[in-house]
């Protein structure tokens, strides 16, 4: 038995049920508690008590990221403080923070929905937990290390940073599942590489959870091969939850949503419109059982979609699919949109290249230059430049078949972009704001 | 053939001291640096008295090195004497990726070339000094 399977096995009528209870209570207690969604429920004539069905909320307003700006720190708190445990806040890199708060009740749901994740992995009490997420306010070292303690697992507060302590600990300790971004991971795995080890042989992991950023499948390819274990891929954001909204199982199609605390809707980014199932949009999320900062129809700039009919895992949880990228991430480079993830696509096509790239965007006679910087695996003969400019020629020749629009490649030397503990920069851009 | 140093480097300020201040940090005494420059990166190409040590000190201070395997032979030193090499070549109908001259054993010049390994017995046989690794430096 793994953690909680009977939530995660059950009854499709059943859990539907919960989630249209749960949901009806959320959107009143929000215009109840919260003056925001009072005034805003109210400026759409949206009544929370008349809700009857899922296609209700569908008049409900949307709540955005400026939103959650604008009522820093404390407006969307349904709780006084002496209610609240704990608060999170996103990096606020892109502008004022958004915080996120957490009863005691919203805790234990965040550990187990990541607790879930480690069932999915396989793990149980008998697992080590390496959590080498940052801990902090950003929400992925906590939410894992809460996950690992609702798992009953041995939970290793690693943090990010000190790879080669990273290192040793996963060498000595026996640490069996690792919880870190993606770029982390590999940053890991060529570190280790790099001092003479083989993680295949010298590290126990038999999985990794990873997220907080996008990446394709075959940097997950390169992973597993270095690493020799299954990479999950797990999805959450600070103005909900924190990683454990949804979580890959072992069948890795697809990340299945705790849909007893979450309701989705996947819409037409441009209309608003619901897509049917299968087909790409907006990421919208409503919590149904968070106390302290419960969310309505939150726009989460992540594209995504909902993969139809049942996993193979048994479980009855719907499944998303791997972020596309973010509405936010896309790029618009001579009038055509490029998400960084079909340039990566592109790139894990050409075994000459390292897992390392960046987008860099420039403006040159008002026109939008992207240039990739690529490093070149050292085993490239790289003492003949034809070689490397006939890479080159068909990198940009793939990229043009792909995005239809040019983009330039740039080799560059090895360890030259920025290795990341945190999240991969992978897009640079360096044009004017009035220019994009 | 000789074994050739390959180095990879950004087009960037400072890279060719860094490259330059490693090796001599290893104690490494170059006979020859010849750079192949683009727009972006150059191709670094030195013959030096320690291959194996070089790369051992560039791989370690991340730069990107490799050895390759050059034909060296000397050039006579008269007027047309260059010339007199390369119509040896000519003859032989094989590629040569690319090529340049440096300063040898004993201060004599010498012409250093990407090609097959089969020219050397050709350039022997037209009276041409091939070198060995231990003419340049101990194999």
């Amino acid at each position: 038995m793994a953690y909680q399977d009977e939530i995660t096995h059950m009854d499709r009528a059943e859990l539907e049920a919960l989630q249209l209870e749960r949901l009806k209570k959320a959107v009143v207690y929000c215009y109840e508690k919260i003056p925001f969604y009072k005034e805003n429920f109210d400026a759409v004539g949206f009544d929370p008590y008349a809700l009857e069905t899922f296609e209700d909320l569908r008049r409900a307003p949307f709540t955005t990221k400026q939103d959650m700006r604008d009522a820093y720190p404390y407006d969307l708190f349904a709780l006084p403080k002496s209610e609240v445990k704990e608060i999170h806040m996103s990096s606020g890199t892109t502008g004022v923070a958004t915080v996120s708060g957490y009863t005691e009740n919203d805790l234990k749901v965040w550990g187990d929905c990541f607790a879930r994740g480690i069932g999915y992995a396989g793990g149980d009490e008998n697992d080590i937990v390496h959590v080498c997420y940052g801990y902090g306010l950003f929400t992925g070292g906590l939410g894992a290390h809460y996950g690992g303690l609702n798992a009953g697992a041995m939970t290793i507060p690693m943090s990010a940073g000190n790879t080669k302590r990273q290192i040793k600990v996963l060498q000595s300790m026996g640490s069996s599942i690792i919880c870190c971004t993606p770029s982390y991971a590999m940053y890991i795995a060529d570190t280790a590489i790099e001092m003479g080890l083989d993680p295949k042989k010298d590290f126990h992991l038999k999985a990794g959870i990873h997220g907080a950023e996008a990446w394709s499948n075959q940097f997950r390819a390169n992973l597993e091969e270095k690493l020799d274990y299954k990479a999950l891929d797990v999805y959450g954001l600070t103005e909900v939850m924190g990683p454990g909204v949804a979580i890959e199982c072992m069948e890795q199609t697809g990340l299945h949503v705790a849909e007893d605390h979450f309701w989705i809707e996947i819409l037409d980014p441009e209309t608003h419109e619901p897509v049917p199932d299968g087909e790409w949009g907006e990421l919208v999320i409503t919590t149904l059982t968070k106390e302290a900062t419960p969310v309505i129809r939150y726009r989460t700039k992540d594209i995504t979609r909902i993969i139809p009919g049942e996993c193979a895992c048994g479980r009855t949880h719907r499944r998303i699919d791997r972020l596309h990228g973010r509405t936010d991430d896309m790029m618009i480079i001579r009038g055509v949109n490029v998400f960084p993830r079909q340039i990566e696509n592109v790139c894990t096509g050409f075994e000459e290249i390292a897992d390392w790239y960046q987008i860099e965007l420039t403006r040159e006679n008002s026109l939008d230059v992207a240039t990739l910087k690529i490093e070149i695996n050292p085993d490239f003969p790289m003492d003949e430049i034809r070689k490397i400019e006939d890479l080159q020629r068909r990198l940009e020749q793939a990229l043009k078949d792909e995005l239809a629009t040019k983009i330039k490649v740039k080799v560059v030397e090895p360890y030259t972009i920025t290795r990341s503990e945190g999240k991969a920069v992978r897009i640079v851009d360096l044009r004017s704001e009035e220019e994009k | 053939m000789i074994d050739q140093l390959t180095v990879f480097l950004g087009n960037e300020e400072g890279r060719l001291t860094a490259l330059c201040r490693t090796l001599g940090d290893a104690g490494i005494q170059m006979h020859s640096l010849v750079l192949a420059d683009t727009t972006d990166y150059g191709i670094v190409r030195i013959i030096c008295d320690n291959p194996k040590g070089a790369i051992e000190a560039l791989s370690q201070a991340r730069f990107t090195a490799s050895l390759a395997k050059v034909v060296a032979v000397e050039v006579p030193h008269v007027p047309g004497g260059l010339a007199g090499v390369f119509a040896a070549l000519d003859k032989l109908g094989v590629n040569i990726e690319y090529s340049y001259c440096f300063i040898g054993a004993n201060g004599v010049a010498t012409l250093a070339l990407k090609a097959p390994e089969s020219v050397m017995g050709a350039l022997d046989e037209a009276g041409f000094k091939v070198l060995h690794p231990g003419d340049l430096y101990a194999a």
